[in-house]
């Protein structure tokens, strides 16, 4: 059955105020046409989960989206800092709760394998655990030494990107894996959004490239380009001249309005946003082929 | 060349670089960490292997990496993985021989801040938080830290552990136990600050040029000397050559 919908059916349909979100992707895929849609149709109160909140967060926590934000590091990655989401911490309007990226995987993990909590050596960094009670400390049942555990993160939604997927939500994904699978498996409803929509024959060519299975799927949205500014392995590059401007773009309330007002509520969709791009971006921001070699998975007719 | 032809990031990499050793499997941060491990696989170190926390094993990357998880990293790569598959089977598990470090405040044991200045609920100034240090510094079998030379830097006692080096000294650190061995070194732009039995950072060598009272006075608390203090070898046409013409040359970080 095709789960094919419009990004902003699917935000529609699995968003509400309140949520807890998971936008995955560790600096790579970052399915920013999806914060893009969630700030256009005004949700509020959210809780927003992500290793590295990157600027995606920055934008939402700025747009008024967010009440709190989960993360294990919370910067412009290779550039420098995320204004609002610092000055949010700093001034105390916004909640927050710290995890190392070990623990903040782990959480998803546990709550992608059913489980309740995920065990962890120690660390001997004991300041997070003081600050974070959600960090906690168990006897080790088979041995002597304690052992940290943290609990389930269990989203209520995540919003995974990859390269391909058919119309039902069975998913390849190559390059930089991050928290992709865990979040989606983690999550109580997964929207995909995908750079191609490919038939279900050339998902079955390479099963082994699938990292997310149709059955944990609720919508399956084509959205090309979804990740700019951030990269999509074999498909496009960094936008790094636009995380090197985020600084000045997200200087303060008029600059960060006017980004807004022009990339967010100007355009209908990501097609639009794209085609606002313009061509030079599109060129600076092409990739070269560098293929793989077929594998031979076998033929077992009887011919 | 005279020796003032290079400038302090330049010599912290060369002096990083020396530290790896043949065949270490090195989790690479951007920026300085990656093209010291660059340069040690040019020159006297051709099988460091280069580990991302990406996610990524034996990277070969064709340009210098945006971000950690930059695509470049991944086209040539000996294998990738989920992040809590490299968080887990390669560091926790003890595949890795040497992490790379840095942080806002280093303190007199080698312990790390990354995470607030002041009170952490109430904080003067929020940095990033500790990403992967907090494990890296911990099960890497050994680390290096590698920062500019600042008094600001360098404070007798962090405001807040994120990653540990020997704690309070003495058996601390080996009484949590961590399976590491900790910071084995520090490179600055003046100098290289290395642990002595306590776990205290003590200056072990000087980079030409430069004096003990120098560093002294870029460091905030009463700085112990090793019994003979070496002076590091000043950086050589070649690495500066493979740095400026091959690795950075476009001196993003150099």
């Amino acid at each position: 059955m095709s789960k094919l919908v419009s990004l902003s059916e699917a935000i529609q349909s699995y968003v509400y105020d309140g949520d807890t979100i998971y936008a995955a992707g560790f600096t790579h895929l970052i399915p920013f046409a999806a914060g893009h849609e969630i700030i256009r149709q005004g949700r509020k109160g959210l809780t927003l989960a992500r290793a590295t909140p990157d600027l995606i967060y920055d934008l939402m926590v700025a747009a008024g989206c967010a009440r709190k934000v989960i993360f294990s590091y919370s910067g412009n990655p290779g550039v420098g800092s995320l204004k609002w989401l610092r000055e949010g911490i700093q001034d105390g309007t916004l909640e927050w709760e710290e995890y190392s990226h070990f623990g903040m995987i782990s959480r998803l993990q546990a709550g992608a394998s059913g489980l309740p909590f995920m065990p962890m050596r120690q660390t001997g960094a004991v300041d997070l655990e003081r600050v974070n009670p959600q960090y906690k400390r168990v006897k080790d049942p088979y041995g002597e030494q304690d052992v940290i555990v943290v609990p389930a993160l269990n989203p209520d939604v995540a919003i995974v990107h990859v390269q391909r997927a058919d119309r039902e939500g069975n998913a390849h994904i190559w390059g930089i894996l991050g928290e992709q699978r865990e979040a989606a498996f983690a999550a109580k409803h997964v929207i995909l959004t995908a750079e191609e929509i490919v038939d279900e024959s050339m998902i079955r060519s390479d099963p082994n490239r699938t990292l997310i299975p149709a059955m944990i799927v609720d919508a399956v949205c084509h959205v090309p380009y979804c990740a700019h500014p951030s990269y999509t392995q074999g498909y496009y590059d960094r936008d790094n001249e636009f995380y090197l401007k985020w600084g000045e773009i997200s200087k303060d309330e008029a600059s960060i309005k006017a980004y807004m007002d022009e990339w967010v509520f100007g355009v209908r969709d990501r097609n639009e946003y794209w085609q606002k791009l313009g061509e030079e971006t599109h060129r600076r921001l092409h990739v070269g082929q560098r293929l793989s070699t077929p594998v031979n998975y076998g033929s077992f007719t009887d011919e | 060349m005279s020796e003032l032809a290079y400038n302090a990031n330049e010599l912290m990499v060369i002096n990083a670089a020396r530290l790896l050793q043949d065949g270490d499997q090195v989790f690479v941060g951007v920026g300085i960490p990656n093209l010291a491990c660059n340069l040690a696989r040019r020159t006297h170190a051709p099988h460091l292997q280069m580990i991302y926390e990406a996610g990524v094993i034996g990277a070969q990357p064709e340009r210098l990496p945006l971000s950690i998880g930059d695509p470049t990293l991944v086209s040539g790569a000996l294998a990738v993985c989920s992040m809590f598959d490299m968080f887990s089977f390669y560091l926790q598990r003890g595949n890795i021989d040497v992490g790379f470090l840095g942080g806002a405040q280093i303190d007199q044991f080698g312990n790390i801040n990354a995470t607030v200045i002041g009170d952490y609920f109430h904080p003067k100034v929020r940095l990033p938080g500790s990403g992967g240090s907090m494990e890296i510094a911990a099960w890497a079998n050994r680390c290096y830290i590698i920062t500019p030379h600042q008094k600001r830097r360098f404070p007798a006692r962090v405001d807040f552990h994120t990653s540990i080096g020997f704690l309070e000294g003495g058996d601390a650190r080996a009484k949590t136990g961590v399976r590491g061995t900790g910071p084995q070194a520090v490179v600055t732009d003046l100098c290289i600050l290395k642990p002595n039995a306590q776990g205290e950072l003590i200056l072990a060598a000087l980079h030409p040029g430069c004096t003990y009272e120098q560093v002294q006075a870029n460091t905030g608390w009463p700085l112990k000397q090793a019994p003979h203090v070496e002076f590091t070898a000043a950086p050589t046409q070649e690495e500066l050559k493979i740095l400026r013409e091959d690795l950075d040359p476009q001196r993003i970080y150099i």
